[in-house]
């Protein structure tokens, strides 16, 4: 953590491993892309890992973080991060590679790359905000819109027969990934419990085990044009109903 | 038999993607990214033989947009990577070539042209020139390097990755299924002990150094100038570098009347064409882009000055006669195509096709 106290005036505590050039970040008031990004910077401080993590951030809201940590960061193609931080890791094993996402990213355009990740069990973090939606292009439906849900591109409301039912990621890479596998969801909403998961999901990736996934519930009130009350209540309510959030693979540690 | 091996010089007999495995052995390449397509396979299949005994890795990924992705993060991480593919794949690739022109990122693509459009055929074509050399939604700053043989083949894939690790520009070697299925002998060598530099690669992120200052690479710009600084400044580089990766061949251009214009494979059969008609006193001349990205605009131009006719002969619709026309822009020689998109040309023919002129 950096010196609370400038010019006798109290900052907001920021991780260590963030680039406080880059803040305040670019994100929308009330986005949860930077609650997401607070939790993993602050699990990157307490592993002390700042040095040998690659952050790759994909394109969707989320190429907005290409400078927002003080660390080494790749911004990639949509839906390319996935197998940018594999090539990265496969090349060089001491890296800690984390790639990071929208839904749009992962389970659309970049979906073929994540299950195949998973099922190679790639030793990588991947790290996927689910907002419901694309936010970046202005709010069109996503694989992760839930039924019902009205976007740029299902204005009457998402008609299942018509599109599908909403992905689950992390229950599709639970269950295509092998042992070592680390899957978890987690929300915005209960900030302390999502920073476990993406820090248990950097220490799985750090013995080597297995992929590590972790989505993340997160508000778009821009897109969503909800103000905060509705936002909050459509993520704990609407989309946790949805997305069960919490583990869905943990691997066995062996007792030493 | 002995087994074959970089030590000294060793004369082989072998297909042309068994030496280009042999060249990515040779260049000492760290990591191959693949995906399965003919006629580039056996680039693979040797390199997966050849890799755990020096060292080496592969891994087959998803599809071919991974693979070109995956190849872009082994280069970042300062390792020599390199990926093949042919036809359809090629498209695939070129997403993650758009990526590495933009960040400057050297990666080595061997393509084993087929076919074209579509899945077409396995066998051979020269289709792909344009797309290897302006694919993507950029301005072509690549190298693109077209052989004609197998000796070729070994040294400019090992070529390809010092230019692509000098200049930090993508770097393609343009083969066909021809070249890489045939087999015929050439000469394979440590290119070190031959006295010759392999430029090392540099890790552009992930170095494992305590507080070291940070990289932030990207692709995403907020504002028109920003990105025409970049672009500019990328063309600016583009064309400092492409005097020196320009390469070309030439023969009897100085009082030829009529001279065959061809590159890759094609241009084994207009050499042979060249020979005998000059044999039998014919005034004819022979000019080939080694390099179609740089591409030999001024060579050429200076090479023609004096002919007649240009004979551009291709396995495509006129890809390199678009090319050949561009650079000749003003000049008045006459310029006779001789298209074949996806068939071989044989010397017969281009013999042929010269008695007509
Ligand atoms: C190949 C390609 N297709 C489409 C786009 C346009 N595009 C940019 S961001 C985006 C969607 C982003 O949605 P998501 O991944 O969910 O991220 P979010 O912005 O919601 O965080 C799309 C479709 C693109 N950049 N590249
Ligand atoms: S558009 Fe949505 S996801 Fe993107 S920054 Fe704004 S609130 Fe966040
Ligand atoms: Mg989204």
């Amino acid at each position: 953590m950096q010196e609370l106290k400038e010019n006798n005036v109290l900052q907001p505590a920021m991780p260590s491993s963030w680039n406080e050039e880059s803040k305040p970040h670019k994100f929308c008031p009330g986005c949860g892309h930077g609650i997401i990004l607070k939790a993993l910077g602050e699990a990157i401080d307490e592993l002390g890992i700042k040095d040998q993590v690659v952050f790759g951030c994909d394109i969707g809201c989320s190429l907005l973080s290409w400078d927002f940590f003080a660390c080494d960061s790749v911004q990639t193609h949509h839906g390319r991060t996935t197998p940018v931080i594999t090539g990265m890791k496969r090349a060089n094993n001491e890296i800690i590679g984390i790639a990071y996402m929208g839904d749009g990213g992962g389970y659309a355009i970049g979906s073929q790359h994540l299950f195949n990740a998973a099922v190679r069990n790639e030793k990588i973090t991947i790290i996927l905000c689910n907002n419901c939606n694309y936010g970046m292009t202005g709010g069109q439906m996503a694989p992760t819109t839930l039924p019902g849900m009205k976007t740029e591109t299902s204005p009457y409301g998402r008609d299942i027969e018509q599109t599908g039912a909403p992905t689950k990621g992390p229950e599709m890479v639970a269950a295509v990934a092998p042992e070592g596998a680390y899957v978890a969801r987690g929300t915005v909403a209960n900030v302390r419990q999502a920073k476990g998961f993406i820090k248990k999901a950097l220490e799985n990736q750090m013995a080597g085990r297995g992929i590590s996934f972790v989505e993340i519930l997160s508000g778009c009130p821009t897109n969503w044009r909800t103000n905060a009350k509705q936002t909050w209540e459509f993520i704990e309510k609407d989309m946790a109903q949805y997305f069960k959030v919490g583990e869905l693979r943990v691997p066995q540690v062996k007792e030493g | 038999m002995a087994e074959v091996s970089l030590k000294g010089e060793q004369r082989v007999f072998m297909t042309g993607n068994e030496a280009v495995a042999w060249a990515a052995v040779a260049a000492k390449v760290d990591i191959m990214y693949g995906y399965p397509i003919t006629p580039q396979n056996e680039i693979m299949h040797y390199w997966t033989r050849l890799a755990p005994k020096y060292g080496k890795r592969f891994l087959q990924v998803e599809d071919e947009i991974s693979a070109g992705f995956t190849t872009l993060g082994g280069v970042m991480s300062g390792r020599k990577a390199f990926t093949a593919t042919a036809g359809p794949g090629n498209v695939l690739m070129q997403e993650s070539a758009g990526m590495a022109e933009m960040m400057r990122l050297p990666i080595v693509y061997i393509i084993q042209q087929r076919g074209g459009p579509s899945t077409a055929t396995v066998i051979y074509a020269q289709q792909e020139t344009t797309l290897t050399c302006f694919g993507g939604n950029g301005e072509g700053h690549r190298i693109v390097y077209s052989t004609a043989t197998h000796q070729e083949l070994f040294d400019y894939t090992i070529k390809a990755f010092n230019s692509a690790w000098t200049y930090r520009f993508p770097t393609f070697v343009l083969g066909d299924g021809y070249q890489a299925k045939m087999r015929e002998p050439l000469t394979i060598y440590d290119p070190e002990e031959r006295g010759q530099t392999l430029v090392k690669p540099v890790a552009l992120v992930g170095e494992n150094i305590k507080g070291k200052q940070f990289k932030h690479l990207r692709n995403t710009y907020n504002t028109e100038d920003e990105l025409y600084e970049v672009v500019m400044a990328n063309q600016r580089d583009w064309d400092a570098m492409a005097p020196k990766v320009v390469e070309w061949d030439q023969k009897g251009c100085e009082d030829a009347e009529v001279i065959f214009v061809t590159h890759g494979v094609v241009s084994r059969a207009a050499s042979t064409a060249y020979d005998q008609l000059r044999a039998q006193g014919k005034k004819v001349g022979y000019f080939r882009p080694i390099t179609v990205r740089p591409f030999p605009d001024e060579q050429l131009g200076a090479a023609v000055k004096g002919a007649k006719k240009l004979l551009v002969a291709e396995s495509a619709y006129g890809q390199l006669l678009k090319m050949v026309k561009t650079a000749l822009y003003g000049s008045n020689v006459e310029i006779v195509p001789m298209l074949r998109p996806g068939v071989g040309i044989t010397t017969e023919e281009i013999v042929e096709e010269y008695s007509k002129l």
